[in-house]
Formats: C-alpha cells, sequence, structure tokens
C-alpha cells in the first residue's frame, strides 16, 4: 500500500550530532526530514552520548575557550597527528567552519562551559558541551521535534535502493515492522563499524575478539557497507580505528569515558608474561594514550597491566574500577595471575635502572632510565618501592574506525569518481577524508557539525 | 580527604553504599561538573565517607540535571542514578539528625498525626471562647503567648540540634561556621535558588524540559514565608508598643501578612502541582508524605488566616481564629520533623561548600 511507504523530502540515516546537525539545518532550509535512529530512545545519539567537546579555531579568547587557536594550529595538530594523511582541502574547511557551528549550535540552545577539571587540559582548543554529549544529544532531539523534524527511533535501515549513484528508496526495520521509505535525498550520518565484531575481526584478526568497544553497540556498519556494495568509493584504512589502552573490566559495550585510565606514564606496563614492552614515559600522557589500545592489542591475548605504587596516588583521574591492591610486588601478581618470580625480575631491573631526578608529572621531567633498561623509561621514572602496589588491567578500547565513503566540500559522495546528486555523508562515516590516522580530541565533533550541517543544507537544494 | 579518619571507619548504611558507588563513577567522568556545587565538591574527594555522602546529599537540590544528561542513566548497566540516590539519603540524614529522637520518631511516616495533631490543637485553644468578638476574647493573649513560646523554644531548639548534629556529622567544627564569607555566599545562594537555575534557563523539573516553574513557585514560598515571620514580628512589637491586635487593612504587619499569604497560597499549590507531574524515575515516593504535609499545612496556614483577615468583623471570627492557631501550631510542630528541615541543612551544607571552596583558594 502506497500510504504504508514513508515519505519526506529527506532522510537522514543516524541518530548522533551529525545526523541531527544534517536533519535540523535541512527543517532549517524549509525540507520535511524524517530521522532514522536504530537505537531506542535512551540510547539514541551514537557515540556522541559519550563525547564532550568538539574542537574550535579561534582568534582570540571567548565565552567558552582561552586563547587563540588560528586555523594553521589547527590544521598543524591534524598534520601531525594524521601524519600527513589527510585532505588539506577539507580539513582547512571544516576548521574555518568551527567557530560558526558552535554560534549555530548554540542558536539551537546548546549551552556550553568553560573547561574545568579532568579535561586533559584542552581548554584552548576544545569547547565543552554543558553536561556532556548526551546534553547536547537531548538538546538537538528537544530542537527537531520544535521544528517538526519527524524522528524514528528503532529504526534500521535495511536496504538502500541505488542506481547509478542515485538514492531511489530504502526499506527499514520499524519496531521490528519493516516499512519502505522514499526521499529526494539521503543524508547518512550512521557512524562506523566499530560495534561490528565480524567485520572488525576481518580487519584485525583473532585479536579483535578482546577489543572493548567503548560507544554504541548500534554502529555495525551495516549501512556503510551498503553503500560500499553499491559502488561508493571507500576512504581510510579499514584496520585503523581509535584505540585506547582503558580498563580491562569495562563492560563489553558503552563503557565510555569512566573506563580510561590515565595511570600508564605514572609507573610500568607489563604484559601477560610480566615483562615490560614499551617506554611508558615517552611523552605527555595526552600526546599518547592513543597508541596505547594498539600496543596493548599487540601483545598476547591482547591484555597487560598498569603497575604502580603509593606515591602516585592523586595525581591522576580515578578510574571507576578499583585498583587491584597488594603488600608486595608478588602478592600483587599472583592478584593479576602473573607470575610472581618475572614480575620481581621486571620491578627489580627497573628500580635499578631508575636515575634520580625531579619528578613533575606536568611536564617532560628528567626522571628516566639509564641506558641499559629495553625498553627505556624516557621520564617519570621513579622506583615501584611504596605500598601497597597497585596494578589495572588494560585491554585495547576502540572509539571508533576510520573506513569511510569518500566526498567531497559538499558532503557528496563519490560513486566510482562522480559524486552523487543526492546522496550526501556526515559524521564518522566519511571523516577518514580528513583523519586518516589519528585524531586530535574533539575534532570527529567539528567534523560531524560542519559536515552535518553541509550535508543538510545540500540534501534540502536537491530538486 | 576532608573528612577525619575516624569518621571513614563509620560503617555506610546501605543507600550511602549505592550513592558511593554513583560518585565513584561520577569522579571518573566528571561531565556534569558544570550543572551545580554538588560535582565541584565531589571532585575535591577521592573516597567518600558516610560524612561526605550526607553532605553531597544534602548539597544536591534535586534539579535532575545529571539524569538526563547522564550517559550512564539505566537502562545502562552502571544505573546511574545521583538525584534519586541522593533524595533517599537525604531522607536519612532527616531521620538521622532530628531532635529529640522519641519525638521525632512520632511523627515519622505517620500522616495520621497531622489530623490528629491539629484535633488536640483546636481543643486546647477552644477551651477559651469562640463566641468572643474580640480575637482576645476568643482565647487571652497570655495564653497564646504563652502557647506560642513554648512550642517555638521547642522547636528552636530541635532545629539548632539538628543544625549542629548534622554540622559536626560532615566532619566539620561550629566555630568554622561563624565565617562571614561563607555565611554570605551561602545565603546569596539560598535566597537566589542558584544551584535551580541552571545558568538561567532553569533546571529539569518536573521533567527533561528545562523550566524556572519550579524556582519561581519556591521563591514565592520562601518569601511568603519569610514575609509573614516579619508580620508576626512586626505584630509583637506593636504589641509591646501597646498597640493592640487587630490592625487597620493598610498597617505594616496586615500588609506583609497579606502579600506573605498570597506567596503560601501560589507557591505550595504550584509545588504540588509540578510535583504531581515529576518524572516517577527521579522520585524517592517514601518522602512524597512528608512533603505533601508540609505544603499543605503551609496553604492552610496562610487559606484560614486570610479567611480570618476577610471575616474578622463577622460572628465566625471566633471559630476561624482557633482553626487558624491550630493549624499554624501543627506546622510549628512539625517543622523540625518534617520537609521543612531540609533548608535548615540544604543552608548548613551550602555554608560548608563555600567553606570548602575558600579552603581550596589558599
Amino acid at each position: 500500500m502506497d500510504s504504508d511507504i514513508l515519505t519526506s523530502d529527506i532522510a537522514v540515516i543516524g541518530g548522533g550530532n551529525a545526523a541531527l546537525c544534517a536533519a535540523l539545518a535541512a527543517r532549517e532550509a524549509g525540507a520535511t526530514v524524517t530521522v532514522f535512529e536504530c537505537a531506542p530512545f535512551d540510547y539514541r545519539g551514537g557515540n556522541s552520548r559519550h563525547t564532550r567537546n568538539m574542537r574550535c579555531m579561534h582568534e582570540a579568547p571567548t565565552d567558552v575557550l582561552t586563547g587563540a587557536y588560528t586555523e594553521d594550529e589547527f590544521f598543524a595538530d591534524i598534520l601531525r597527528v594524521t601524519e600527513g594523511n589527510t585532505n588539506e582541502h577539507l580539513a582547512r574547511m571544516v576548521i574555518r567552519e568551527s567557530p560558526n557551528s558552535v554560534a549555530w549550535a548554540k542558536k539551537q540552545g546548546v549551552r556550553f562551559q568553560p573547561s574545568l577539571g579532568g579535561t586533559l587540559h584542552l581548554g584552548r582548543t576544545n569547547a565543552f558541551f554543558l553536561g556532556g554529549g548526551k546534553a547536547l544529544m537531548n538538546t538537538y532531539y528537544e530542537r527537531a521535534a520544535a521544528y517538526g523534524v519527524n524522528v524514528l527511533y528503532n529504526a534500521e535501515v535495511t536496504a538502500l535502493d541505488i542506481r547509478d549513484g542515485r538514492f531511489l528508496g530504502g526499506m527499514l526495520q520499524h519496531e521490528g515492522k519493516p516499512r519502505e521509505f522514499r526521499a529526494k535525498a539521503l543524508v547518512v550520518a550512521s557512524g562506523g563499524f566499530e560495534a561490528n565484531f565480524e567485520w572488525l575481526e576481518e580487519a584485525w584478526g583473532e585479536a579483535a575478539r578482546n577489543f572493548i568497544v567503548r560507544g554504541t553497540p548500534y554502529n555495525r556498519g551495516t549501512v556503510l557497507k551498503m553503500l560500499l556494495t553499491a559502488g561508493a568509493d571507500s576512504i581510510g584504512d579499514p584496520t585503523q580505528g581509535h584505540c585506547v589502552a582503558i580498563d580491562g573490566r569495562a563492560p563489553k559495550f558503552d563503557g565510555g569515558i569512566v573506563t580510561r585510565l590515565d595511570c600508564v606514564p605514572l609507573g610500568i606496563v607489563v604484559n601477560k608474561n610480566a615483562v615490560r614492552f614499551y617506554d611508558e614515559g615517552e611523552e605527555l600522557w595526552p600526546k599518547r594514550y592513543a597508541i596505547w589500545g594498539r600496543l596493548v592489542a599487540q601483545q598476547p591475548e591482547q591484555i597487560a597491566y598498569s603497575v604502580i605504587d603509593s606515591k602516585v596516588l592523586g595525581r591522576f583521574m580515578p578510574s571507576v574500577f578499583p585498583p587491584i591492591k597488594a603488600d608486595t610486588i608478588e602478592q600483587l601478581a599472583n592478584a593479576l595471575e602473573l607470575s610472581a618470580a618475572t614480575l620481581r625480575d621486571t620491578v627489580d631491573s627497573f628500580n635499578q635502572a631508575v636515575v634520580p631526578g625531579t619528578f613533575n608529572h606536568q611536564v617532560l621531567d628528567d626522571c628516566h632510565t639509564s641506558g641499559d633498561l629495553k625498553p627505556p623509561k624516557t621520564h617519570w621514572a621513579q622506583k615501584i618501592d611504596t605500598p601497597p602496589f597497585m596494578g589495572y588491567p588494560l585491554r585495547p578500547g576502540l572509539t571508533f574506525t576510520y573506513l569511510g565513503v569518500r566526498v567531497n566540500d559538499k558532503a557528496q559522495v563519490q560513486f566510482g569518481g562522480a559524486f552523487s546528486g543526492n546522496i550526501f555523508a556526515a559524521g564518522e562515516i566519511m571523516a577518514g577524508n580528513i583523519l586518516g590516522k589519528g585524531y586530535p580530541a574533539g575534532t570527529g565533533m567539528t567534523i560531524g557539525a560542519v559536515f552535518g550541517r553541509i550535508a543538510g543544507k545540500g540534501a534540502a537544494n536537491v530538486r | 580527604m576532608s573528612a577525619k579518619p575516624a569518621l571513614h571507619q563509620i560503617e555506610l548504611t546501605p543507600t550511602a553504599r549505592e550513592a558511593e558507588r554513583l560518585m565513584v563513577i561520577c569522579n571518573a567522568c566528571r561531565y556534569c561538573e558544570g550543572y551545580c556545587a554538588v560535582f565541584p565538591a565531589m571532585e575535591r574527594r577521592l573516597n567518600f565517607a558516610q560524612a561526605d555522602l550526607d553532605y553531597l546529599a544534602n548539597l544536591c537540590h534535586n534539579c535532575a540535571e545529571c539524569y538526563y544528561a547522564c550517559q550512564y542513566a539505566p537502562p545502562h548497566e552502571f544505573a546511574v542514578n545521583v538525584p534519586r540516590v541522593f533524595a533517599e539519603l537525604r531522607a536519612e540524614t532527616y531521620k538521622k539528625y532530628a531532635w529529640p529522637g522519641p519525638l521525632a520518631a512520632l511523627f515519622r511516616g505517620k500522616r495520621i498525626v497531622i489530623p490528629w495533631i491539629i484535633g488536640l490543637a483546636a481543643l486546647v485553644l477552644s477551651v477559651a471562647n469562640p463566641a468572643g468578638t474580640a480575637f482576645y476574647d476568643v482565647i487571652p493573649h497570655e495564653a497564646m503567648v504563652s502557647i506560642f513560646l513554648a512550642v517555638s523554644a521547642l522547636i528552636v531548639s530541635a532545629h539548632v540540634a539538628g543544625f549542629i548534629r548534622f554540622w559536626k556529622g560532615a566532619g566539620e567544627t561550629v566555630s568554622e561556621f561563624l565565617n562571614p564569607t561563607a555565611i554570605a555566599q551561602a545565603a546569596a545562594d539560598v535566597l537566589s535558588m542558584k544551584n535551580l537555575s541552571s545558568g538561567g534557563v532553569g533546571c529539569t523539573y518536573p521533567n527533561e524540559r528545562h523550566s524556572q516553574a519550579r524556582r519561581i513557585f519556591h521563591h514565592f514560598t520562601f518569601y511568603g514565608f519569610l514575609l509573614c515571620f516579619a508580620s508576626t514580628t512586626v505584630a509583637a512589637l506593636y504589641h509591646f508598643t501597646g498597640s493592640v491586635a487587630p490592625y487597620s487593612y493598610t498597617s505594616v504587619p496586615v500588609v506583609l501578612g497579606t502579600l506573605g499569604g498570597i506567596g503560601l497560597l501560589i507557591g505550595p499549590i504550584g509545588l504540588y502541582s509540578l510535583k504531581r507531574s515529576r518524572d516517577p524515575r527521579i522520585v524517592d515516593p517514601a518522602q512524597d508524605g512528608s512533603d505533601i504535609d508540609f505544603l499543605g499545612l503551609l496553604f492552610f496556614t496562610s487559606f484560614t488566616g486570610l479567611m480570618l483577615l476577610a471575616m474578622r468583623g463577622t460572628a465566625v471570627m471566633g471559630p476561624l481564629l482557633i482553626v487558624h492557631l491550630a493549624v499554624v501550631l501543627c506546622l510549628f510542630l512539625t517543622l523540625p520533623y518534617g520537609k521543612f528541615v531540609h533548608g535548615i541543612y540544604r543552608s548548613a551544607a551550602l555554608v560548608k561548600n563555600a567553606l570548602e571552596t575558600m579552603r581550596k583558594k589558599p
């Protein structure tokens, strides 16, 4: 029956920051919009519900940002973390648009706050959402309702009819019932595939089974796969993802920020065999925390243990799980199910190699190990000698994946070298155009906000 | 951290244990630190003893912003619901610190007590003469004053004792309390209800949409109460200077009392209707009884007072005066053991918060 077909000018697939920015921008431009969010109401918002800020360029201090953060410095940060794996034209466009996106968000009712504690020192570069990403999404959904955007929850798109790079219609399961939908234009903002373990295993091998997904379990990449199958050009390495070391006791999905562990540079990290494998003091933690997921992923059984002593308590953000405590290194090894003799050896050789210095965990201090310790610890090396001793298990925690679809500066998806007239992409599904590898904190949200609005406006202009 | 080691040894109640579980999660997240005073106070701590949790629970104004913004709220397996757990813990502190204990126990969770007290009060007062045509014909001034002085002495002692017990329980000394800067800061917080304003958009009460309604109705109630108190104080001064009630409609006590009375009609009705539509996920239903009793007593104190004002020249003046005084007596008697104490402990918590903020900045 035709009356059963969901019809609107624009269909938006996804329910996070990029999707809602697209939906609101399209509605502002006068189009009728339907949003298909595959999560239920309580888990709406994709990974945006776990975020806290967006990176923003500014020439002078603002109400929520300190100092200045110029276009060139922002771009230099992207260039550095991606090791050149970016598209300068798109990256600079996002950077230049970032202040407008913050202003636009405020117009929608989004509230920002000056940065306070616990934030990896981002008060200059990143605008913080008051209450975090779920509060941000609540505001966008409230605004969507006020604007008359039709939002369907538990709405999973199951098929897309795409011919020669043109979207014609699709099928979805809504509240468990199949429905057909049509629209003049499609905005895809459905995230990556980090919650799809089969796909992860194709990319990462069996190691992926031991990964923990920090965000939503709803990013299964089904729409990404549909686009690629329909001939969309891909961008980004499927084996690349943002992967940090998190507390190994975290839930398999949705553990979010509280599973983060910041104590790595304050002690030593050993693997299943109770031996060290990387310089824990290589750089300031905010610059290094994103490599530790991959480091742990390369260790046997994808597990490692951060070992600290009582001297460093209070110097890192408390994590949600209590440390495993013991009065001796041997007892700690037993509690962590490691070889007591080997851990003793590892700690002893580390302690013997520690060169006395002036400890300061906020700068690259002069506390390091002497030449013969392999691997060395180049900063913050202090003897592990003050009981009780504490250990935290570490697992690779996947935040998002980089594989996506290629787009131009109008957010149009590229099919076989030509840009689609009515398929647009925004957010994580196209972030790989700019972030080929690594990311400066908060840039994903900036890309989602900027490309979401471009996609929404572009889609509203499709006739 | 802030609590003394001895306090750490106090075993947590099951509610406090749940509050501790939540604070450990919140302290690792900290996304809500911009909302209110609770989260910055939490961040000043690494461990949460009963004293810390009692304090944080009473610092919480139950606006629920943190619930709606929480990525770990139910159905998430971490099941974080700070406003509800803190509401339950507040109820425990009201019980724990109320003084004298046996009297407090008489009132606890027994709503039947209120009509019972009204009846008793009316009986006591009705030994007076309901057919009297002037106030003090109905009940002699000396009788009225002695009854209310006795009750006031009781409730003032109960509040002071409750406050001191709470303050010491939170690990502070009485001399620390007498800090003019901290008291001024807390007074500003109370008078403006800053923690319900959420930066100007209002709190998420009764549901997830921001609204100033609760703050406005609380202001009506709070300032209405203060105006009525001021009216009574001025009237007492008048009395001792030889000017005896009833006073004219344009006199200071009547104007203050009328304005206050209007506040106490609008405020409690507004708060009650908001409460009725409150998101049930955040409510501690065990406290509905005492909340509604308090709002009802405030409302009827004002209602009977204004009726008395309007009808003081008629034959029903005598019975109305007796009913009014009975309701007021009942309100007074229940003050230290009902919802009213939230103001005492909340204010004390705000003073402690101001002190802690000052200590942090040497």
